[in-house]
């Protein structure tokens, strides 16, 4: 087996805030491969943007990181502030939920373009215009020479979110980053997004995380899911056995809770509900952050942290009752 | 169809826009809703679904009075309510109610949730007192919130909770008519089931009639009974739910549905799905005869026609309509790909 392209160890992130501190994210681990599309999934504020802005130090000067993300062989998270400057953007680069925000609504599309090439690879202006040209080709952007001249809100959504991708590509970036990158747009869009980052993976190797929590994207592009509750890793599974065999009662509720279209009466069934809310994330409290909504929880689930164990071949999963099932 | 007379009817309903003279440099009219004719009958959930800028929250908005229709009718039980007056309209508004899609903007951060719930009671003065706090415990207990809650504030719940105060205060009155714009789609997706559920729950208990306004086919399929799809400010296709998703015929109705995912890896994979070519076009000057010609995958076969006329909105089996050229009573659109149907029961068998 190859060198895996990123292997973050006991990655931590504690916000400090007035009223104490908020454990964002608890002894994260994870590898990425090469090539390969990792999944992300979560509700909102289980940590799964924070895990990934964490990599690369993209957080306020109130959060607190701990641990290790080795990125060909160097510690990210202990790297200087120059070099890990020339590692974002270039090496692992970003796309972010609603392409405006990440656009200057005042600098054409072709300079914001330029921008990031001439920082990063210095190049002239000459060559950085026909790179920015092959760039919005490489995604696909109808007309593109036309468009490289046109402003961000002379484009429809898809297409900004598509400008937004070929400057995440502009310099042949190792890792992208996509966090919900198809959320804000329309289904007949997001299908032709979803296609683009498969095209991306397969003709650049690109290894693609994907933060997103649409089972249906994941079941769509990933190879390898993360599932995360409350700044924890609940479950891990290659895609296929973590829809067919899911083990952590979570992940089981998840998908118990999302329609699915097509199957005729079974459409109709009733949706799984999962009692209860998400745990307040000032305390870590010892025991299984899920312990208080699960129906499997018993006296060791509210007194020990539940450590990750594989299950089955590639599939693990942080519970002490994990199991198919209904929950 | 049932005798009985459906409970909101919209015929022709039209709506234009005028466009920002200033920044455009020329008039324009935005067309964001051309010829959109439905029937909401009695207890059944429509669902309208469209992508964005359809015109599928402009129809709503018409139909509650909120923008003035261009031209059209709109009759609420029998009613014409296009140009009721206000005053006109106000005791009709109890028998018609909203549910938005953000319930941190639609709840008023200054009022108590009972305050909130209660409001429309007061208003219309139908109880005071014991009796409207009698009414408001009853629908809290409805919408599945502890009766306690009524003297928080909106910042102290929860987004699911609140979803649950919004259609508490749209509920309390016993509207006939609720609409619903995308009421799921700022939530979490285990917040959604729940609202999903009560949703179906109080309109199988309730019985009022629920227009549904949507982009997500998953739910749709979960909730409705009918489906009334919209392209770009006219309806394209309506089709009782089991009818659509086994065999729409529509292309831009095939291309929405195979576009959508599916969270099952097997059969996700195993499906094709319709690329439409470009984007939507504006709605500021929308293309002649069939609006969807532009990025129709069976251009080749409609045009010309499909430039120049537009095509009506007719029946191709009993209850289902079709906006098509292509289409017409027992001679079905070529399918654009295999049914995501025949793949999931395929999988199945």
């Amino acid at each position: 087996m190859a060198q895996p392209v990123l292997d973050v160890t006991d990655l931590s992130v504690r916000f400090d805030t007035d009223d104490g501190d908020v454990h964002a994210v608890d002894r994260m681990s994870f590898t990425l491969d090469a090539g390969e599309v990792l999944g992300i999934v979560g509700e909102s504020g289980c940590g799964k943007s924070v895990t990934c802005m964490a990599l690369v130090r993209l957080l306020p000067e109130t959060a607190r990181i701990d641990g290790a993300a080795l990125f060909e062989g160097r510690d990210l998270l202990a790297m200087p502030p120059r070099e890990l400057r020339r590692v974002r953007g270039r090496s692992i680069s970003f796309v972010f939920q609603e392409p405006m925000t990440s656009l200057n609504p005042v600098f054409t599309v072709g300079h914001q373009i330029e921008e990031v090439l001439a920082r990063h690879l210095r190049l002239s202006r000459g060559k950085a215009r026909e790179r920015a040209l092959e760039l919005l080709e490489l995604v696909r952007i109808p007309a593109p020479a036309r468009r490289l001249d046109e402003y961000p809100h002379q484009l429809s959504g898809g297409m900004r979110q598509r400008v937004v991708i070929a400057m995440a590509l502009a310099c042949d970036p190792k890792v992208l980053v996509a966090d919900e990158p198809t959320t804000a747009l329309d289904v007949t869009i997001q299908a032709g997004i979803l296609d683009l980052m498969r095209d991306i993976r397969e003709r650049l190797g690109t290894s693609i995380i994907l933060i997103t929590h649409n089972l249906g994207v994941v079941a769509d592009i990933a190879d390898r899911v993360l599932v995360m509750y409350a700044g924890r890793k609940a479950e891990e599974a290659p895609v296929a056995d973590l829809f067919s065999h899911p083990q952590h009662p979570y992940t089981i509720g998840l998908l118990g809770a999302v329609p699915r279209p097509y199957e005729g009466d079974e459409a109709r069934r009733r949706l799984q509900e999962i009692p209860g809310r998400v745990p307040s994330l000032r305390e870590l409290p010892r025991a299984c952050a899920f312990a208080d909504r699960c129906s499997r929880a018993d006296e060791l689930s509210r007194t020990e942290i539940p450590e990750l164990r594989e299950v089955r071949p590639a599939h693990s999963v942080a519970c002490f009752h994990p199991g198919p099932g209904a929950v | 169809m049932s005798g009985t007379s459906p409970v909101l009817e919209v015929v022709d309903l039209v709506k234009h826009f005028e466009a920002g003279r200033r920044l455009t440099g020329g008039r324009g009219l935005v067309h964001a809703v051309d010829d959109v004719s439905f029937e909401l009958r009695r207890g059944e959930i429509l669902g309208l679904v469209g992508e964005s800028g359809s015109g599928k929250s402009t129809v709503a908005n018409c139909v509650l009075r909120l923008v003035e229709p261009t031209s059209g009718t709109i009759r609420l039980n029998g009613t014409d309510i296009t140009h009721l007056s206000r005053r006109k309209m106000r005791p009709l508004r109890r028998e018609l109610h909203m549910v938005f899609q953000d319930p941190y903007s639609s709840l008023n951060p200054r009022m108590t949730v009972g305050d909130i719930v209660g409001e429309p009671v007061r208003l219309h003065r139908i109880a005071k007192g014991r009796a409207l706090d009698a009414r408001v415990e009853q629908i809290l207990d409805d919408v599945g919130l502890r009766a306690e809650l009524r003297y928080r504030y909106p910042h102290e719940l929860s987004g699911g909770q609140r979803q649950r105060v919004g259609l508490a205060r749209s509920l309390i009155l016993g509207p006939s008519v609720l609409i619903a714009d995308e009421p799921v789609s700022a939530l979490d997706v285990s917040v959604q089931a729940s609202i999903l559920n009560l949703l179906r729950d109080l309109q199988s208990t309730m019985g009022f009639s629920c227009l549904f306004i949507t982009h997500d086919l998953a739910t749709v399929e979960y909730l409705c009974d009918r489906v009334a799809v919209m392209y770009l400010g006219q309806l394209v296709e309506v089709s009782p739910r089991a009818e659509l998703f086994r065999n729409a015929q529509h292309p831009y109705t095939q291309a929405l549905l195979s576009a959508a995912v599916v969270p099952d890896p097997a059969v996700q994979r195993a499906r094709r799905q319709v690329v439409l070519e470009g984007d939507i076009p504006s709605p500021l000057a929308p293309p002649s005869g069939c609006r969807f010609h532009t990025r129709c995958p069976l251009h080749d076969l409609s045009a010309p026609q499909s430039e120049e006329e537009v095509p009506e909105l007719a029946e191709f089996s009993p209850g289902h309509l079709v906006a098509c050229h292509l289409v017409k009573p027992g001679r079905p659109s070529p399918r654009l790909v295999e049914d995501a149907a025949d793949i999931v029961s395929a999988k199945t068998a």
